[in-house]
């Protein structure tokens, strides 16, 4: 017990350092700016959530990114109807879409398997046609929530295109066409923004180790396990599960509203199945039930999308400039299948390549590159804890 | 990019990674604060950032929207055979870059999703220093990108947009729109549909259940209703429909005669081809054969359509069969380095970025406020759509709208849409205030 | 009153669709247990073998046209092989036809690519998660939609029904009821042959040893293996046999959805709802459940019935019970945007009143 302790110390603190640093440790691949970095912990933090249902209950819910959209329209909301601080911001998103979990949670939960998967689908599917139609007074549809300028005197706007900041206004913050968001003044954007995202989710991290290491966490795996055999010891498994469910919605709710905290716009399509396939994929590819494995998922991903779609054939063409013109030519041709417009072949072929050979996902290929070093280490896994638990 | 793949290379090797990290790093940190504006340029180049959809169902629009911005960036610096920058009135550009400095451009996958769009466009203010975006084939993106430019701190020339809310509800101080509007749509295309069908007729809308749908919608109502035309009904359709059959139905039943179908892209196609196979173009209704319109046609889009789209009226913002110095510049020098003409949609992209590096020329620097001001009530020539202004109270283009015809014998698969009407900048234009919105003031950022 | 037929008669023919897209998921959700989310990129395969067969025919001697002066030279027009050896009125007949006549090349190319894909990829999944086949079959489909974005580009190609199907049938005239009731030609077509593919499919699996076998199999695996039977190659058969269904759904739906790349992706999750809430491992359930969800969109996606069966109604004809209960349906019923999350609601329905759906049979991915 007291070595797991002090193992989870020394996973938090490198885990604390990589993130705190990723500035710098990212800039050689090309992801050191504040966005892709922002993004990579939003989305870290979203894939961790989810991981806490699907990794630990085996409960795979296609539905997650309806509780991502509703996290950024509540946090939008506040920064229209209150302050652009965002503290409220959070802690509204966060509540906003655990209530909205534990509704769906509630229904969907009466099922199991594929079954469940399809209810939670459902819902999202629902959330998404609504919100980019009939919810518009709500939404603003295709075009996304946005933060405004204040209402001026005699103007007659709808919320939607003028904004009260009530808290704001009380406290008489001048504004100068339309403000950014902040962390009482500190503006969140850019590196800032990037440093506040970081440190969440180095407490979300912290959140979701906790829940693995605790007896909730074991009762979670043995419903993975064996649900029947646990209703037939009388426990009923449904509040654990209802639990689990609200706890990886309010991840998504976190993690949708940081997403309109580092760039305040809220829009439908964050609810679309394709989202929520998005989250299944990242956790999946980086390996299910392990703790760092979804974050790294969503990385990969996140990566990806952003920097090999931006690889066109002028740079390969740059790039390949010490080969011979024919040989360039042919190598630019060649390459560019997988990158620019290509982006998502890689993708898929990176999808197959991986499952195919490393059934625990990426996590899993790296163990075994770790236990190529560590051979004495190598049952001693730092980022699972499946073979420590029983000593307990 | 090619760049930081070397440095891949060299981190394994020396593996201090941390050290060299830092060392790289280290002027990103710091580069803002030196700056007059976002981006300034400090060395021999300027970037600018192509942001289109690469992948989804306007992939091949995007890359048409590429071919034309890097025939653009050849022009400008000088290289090929200089385009549309020979007919343009302004020559303040030498083909030598733009204030001396040579252009660059980094490129991006918006994936016609405002959330993607918006961390491609972050990337290339952050990451690449680009000093203008530009690009896009939808409203929705279109106005997420604006908003983030605007809060950047850089210019943003839009690509293909057509709803008004770009520079009406939604339009902001570093935004431009070279593309027109639904509003100049319903203006220029009320008037030809009331000469080839009457003044009497039932419209039913079919209308993509978001908001350029509506804004489309509304300006045909608003336009047509004018002499008379009445609507029996307006059904909002979902995006992505595919098979639009269940909403086709009822219109035999409404007693309608003309169907408005307010789609764009995929749904056009779809809705389009599927109700010529319903035989609504066979019908007569209320003694009159029953029509279909278009408002608006996308050629590249309407291929997909095939035979449907003959004798379909519509409005387009460019069509490469026009026969003004301009355009004709500009269709040889797309034509003779891709091997087919370009689609409204290049256009509209190669017309901003020349307009975007004339009025940068013109102003001495790319700080936003200063190269806007140049482009603000801006009046030019040349572009393939006769005289144009940007207007300077919500940063529009206008200019002679195009109503368009599918043709019935097309000579080749490119030659799909007739010309039937120019519409005088004069009978499109509106006052600004009637779509609501404020520009606000010019961000320079920093 | 026609409106409702008419809303009637489309929703099965989107149910037959449906469920034609659907079948080959629940064959091999039930038989294979392999949750195949590449199943929608095989109906765009069959699309694109329809796609594929008309530019064969295409084939011919290009005579070059005048150049436009603009540096581009349109496509040649092309005198087609086919006009050259069956002459001008064959050719053209056989032209005309391309997407019925592509069935010829979709069967056999459908059956391959499936065996393909099972030995090469899918049967190495048979033992592992439901989460790893997702990521697999998830990949494969990306790849497969690159393959073809690559040769045919991301815009929809058109493709036209046989001469003399291009149009629309007056139904109402010949059954002597109205001259409102009108549908296309080729809807008509492709409902008939969705039955007749789905029936065959059903004939194979109830009345061939094969299909016995086939269906013990779905029951218990494992029996049937310490039969001595060789129950793998006939997942292969099964698997390649839902690739041609799905292959066939695609090219045969060509000239009423111009296909393009990611077609396939947008029916995907719509074959997931239809499957599952017909119940697991039930091919009738699938079946049904199409219909039902066809119907369901078809008369929600209208926006008042009672404007539209009483255009011009008088006082009397409001006080009527047909009238009321019409006006009910609008207003109760119809609320905005019903028609896009309908299934939707059904789906949820369904699955929270019947635990496995319409017809799903216990244990099947429940767990």
């Amino acid at each position: 017990m007291l070595l797991q302790e002090r193992k989870d110390l020394f996973l938090m603190a490198i885990f604390s350092f990589v993130v705190l640093s990723a500035p710098i440790l990212f800039q050689p691949i090309g992801a050191g700016y504040p966005d892709l970095l922002q993004k990579f912990a939003i989305y870290g933090i979203f894939a961790i959530g989810f991981n806490i249902l699907f990794g630990l209950t085996g409960y795979l819910s296609f539905g997650h990114a309806a509780f991502l959209g509703i996290g950024s329209y509540a946090a939008v909301w506040s920064f229209k109807l209150f302050t652009m601080n965002v503290v409220p911001a959070i802690f509204l998103s966060v509540i906003a879409a655990g209530l909205f979990a534990a509704l769906i949670g509630f229904v969907s939960l009466r099922r199991s398997g594929i079954y469940f998967s399809i209810l939670t689908l459902a819902f999202a599917q629902m959330s998404y046609s609504l919100a980019y139609s009939v919810l518009t007074p709500i939404t603003n549809g295709e075009t996304g929530l946005q933060v405004r300028a204040l209402l001026k005197e005699g103007q007659t706007r709808g919320l939607l295109d003028a904004d009260i900041r009530v808290i704001d206004s009380f406290f008489g913050v001048e504004e100068f066409g339309i403000p950014i968001t902040n962390f009482f003044g500190l503006k969140m954007s850019g590196w800032e923004g990037f440093y506040f995202c970081a440190i969440i989710l180095i407490i979300a991290f912290f959140i979701s180790l906790k829940i693995f290491r605790s007896d909730f966490g074991l009762m979670l795996r043995a419903i993975k396990s064996n649900q029947n055999r646990l209703n037939y010891t009388g426990i009923n498994t449904r509040p654990y599960l209802l639990v689990a469910f609200m706890i990886s919605g309010m991840y998504a709710g976190l993690a949708g509203s940081l997403l309109a905290v580092t760039d305040p716009l809220a829009g439908a399509e964050r609810m679309q199945w394709t989202a929520s396939g998005e989250v299944v994929l990242m956790t999946i590819l980086g390996g299910a039930g392990t703790l760092i494995g979804p974050l790294i998922g969503a990385g990969i991903i996140k990566y990806l999308e952003q920097i090999f779609s931006s690889i066109n054939n002028y740079v390969l063409f740059t790039f390949f400039d010490f080969l011979p013109v024919e040989l360039q030519v042919l190598v630019t041709k060649l390459t560019s299948l997988f990158v620019g417009e290509g982006w998502e072949l890689t993708l898929g072929l990176m999808f197959m390549i991986v499952v195919v050979f490393l059934p625990g996902g990426v996590v899993e290929g790296i163990n075994r590159i770790m236990g190529l070093f560590h051979k004495r280490k190598r049952k001693e896994d730092t980022t699972t804890n499946h073979k420590a638990q029983p000593a307990e | 990019m090619s760049d930081n793949k070397l440095k891949i290379g060299r981190r394994s090797v020396l593996k201090t990674g941390a050290l060299v990290g830092s060392a790289l790093a280290t002027p990103m940190f710091f580069s803002n604060i030196a700056n007059a504006y976002t981006n300034e340029p400090k060395g021999k180049a300027v970037t600018l950032g192509f942001n289109v959809p690469q992948t989804g169902a306007y992939a091949d629009e995007g890359a048409d929207e590429l071919r034309a911005f890097q025939l653009a960036v050849e022009h400008i610096n000088g290289e090929g055979d200089g385009g549309m920058l020979n007919t343009f009135s302004s020559s303040e550009l030498k083909g030598n870059g733009i204030n001396g400095k040579k252009v660059e451009f980094v490129t991006g996958d918006t994936q016609t999703k405002s959330d993607a769009a918006r961390a491609s466009a972050k990337r290339m203010i952050e990451k690449d220093g680009a000093v203008m975006i530009t690009g896009g084939s939808s409203s929705g993106v279109a106005i997420a990108v604006q908003g983030l430019c605007q809060e950047a701190g850089v210019i943003f020339m839009a690509g293909l947009t057509h709803s008004n809310d770009t520079t009406g509800k939604d339009r902001r101080a570093n935004g431009f729109r070279h593309f027109f509007n639904t509003e100049m749509t319903g203006a220029a295309l009320a008037p030809v549909l009331k000469n080839a069908f009457g003044e009497e007729r039932r419209a039913y809308h079919l209308t993509a259940d978001y908001t350029w749908g509506w804004s489309q919608e509304g300006s045909i109502e608003k336009y047509t209703k004018n002499f008379g035309w009445e609507t029996v009904d307006a059904v909002r359709t979902p995006l992505g429909a595919g098979d639009f059959s269940q909403y086709i139905t009822p219109i035999l039943n409404s007693g309608a005669d003309v169907l408005i179908l307010n789609h764009y892209g995929k749904d056009m196609v779809n809705s389009l081809t599927q109700a010529v196979q319903f035989g609504l173009r066979d019908k007569q209704v209320n003694g009159k054969d029953f029509q279909i319109v278009v408002p608006l046609f996308s050629r590249l889009m309407a291929q997909g359509a095939g035979d449907a789209i003959k004798g379909i009226y519509g409005s387009t913002n460019w069509n490469w069969s026009l026969k003004d110095e301009g355009s004709k510049a500009f269709v040889k020098s797309f034509g003779s380095k891709y091997g087919f003409p370009p689609s409204q949609a290049a256009h509209t992209c190669y017309c901003q970025t020349i307009l975007y590096a004339d009025a940068a020329q013109r102003a001495g620097t790319f700080r936003p406020s200063e190269l806007g001001a140049a482009l603000e009530g801006f009046k030019f020539d040349g572009l393939g759509n006769g005289p144009m202004e940007y207007r300077a109270s919500d940063h529009q283009c206008f200019k002679d709208v195009l109503v368009v015809q599918g043709k019935e014998k097309p000579d080749s698969k490119f030659d799909l849409l007739e010309v039937v009407e120019v519409t005088p900048r004069s009978q499109v234009e509106y006052d600004d205030k009637i779509l609501g919105g404020e520009l606000g003031p010019y961000n320079d950022g920093a | 009153m026609d409106v409702i037929l008419l809303q009637l008669l489309n929703g099965l023919d989107k149910g037959g669709a449906y469920a034609l897209i659907a079948l080959g998921l629940t064959l091999v959700f039930g038989t294979l247990g392999i949750v195949n989310f590449a199943h929608g990129v095989l109906f765009m395969l069959g699309a694109f073998c329809a796609v594929t067969f008309n530019k064969i025919l295409q084939l011919g001697i290009e005579k070059p046209v005048a150049d436009t002066g603009f540096g581009f030279t349109p496509p040649p027009e092309v005198m087609p092989y086919v006009k050259i050896w069956f002459g001008e009125t064959w050719g053209d007949f056989i032209i005309s036809s391309s997407v019925p006549l592509s069935i010829l090349l979709t069967v056999p190319f459908m059956l391959l690519a499936g065996i393909v894909i099972e030995r090469g990829l899918i049967r190495f999944f048979y033992k592992r998660t439901h989460a790893a086949q997702i990521l697999v079959t998830f990949g494969l489909a990306i790849v497969l939609q690159e393959i073809v974005k690559h040769y045919y580009g991301a815009n929809p190609i058109p493709q036209t029904a046989p001469d003399g199907f291009s149009g629309s049938v007056n139904i109402g005239a010949f059954l002597g009821i109205s001259d409102t009731l009108v549908y296309p030609w080729w809807r008509l077509v492709y409902f008939g042959f969705a039955i007749i593919v789905i029936s065959a499919v059903f004939a194979f699996l109830q009345f061939t040893t094969y299909g016995m076998v086939v269906r013990a199999g779905m029951n218990d695996r494992e029996t049937v293996g310490l039969l001595g039977i060789n129950i793998e190659r006939r997942f292969t058969v099964v698997f390649g046999i839902a690739a041609v269904v799905a292959g066939l759904a695609g090219a045969m739906y060509t000239p009423t959805l111009p296909p393009d790349y990611r077609m396939g992706m947008d029916f995907l999750v719509l074959s997931f709802v239809v499957v599952v809430v017909g119940g697991m491992g039930s091919l009738s359930g699938a079946v049904l459940s199409g219909f039902l969800l066809g119907i369901m969109q078809s008369f929600t996606a209208v926006s008042s019935y009672a404007l539209l069966v009483f255009p011009n109604a008088s006082e009397e004809v409001r006080q009527g019970a047909f009238f009321k209960l019409l006006d009910f349906v609008d207003t109760w019923i119809l609320f905005p945007g019903i028609d896009q999350i309908i299934i939707y609601l059904v789906a949820v329905f369904i699955l929270l009143t019947l635990p496995r759906g319409l017809m799903g049979r216990a244990g099947v991915m429940e767990d």
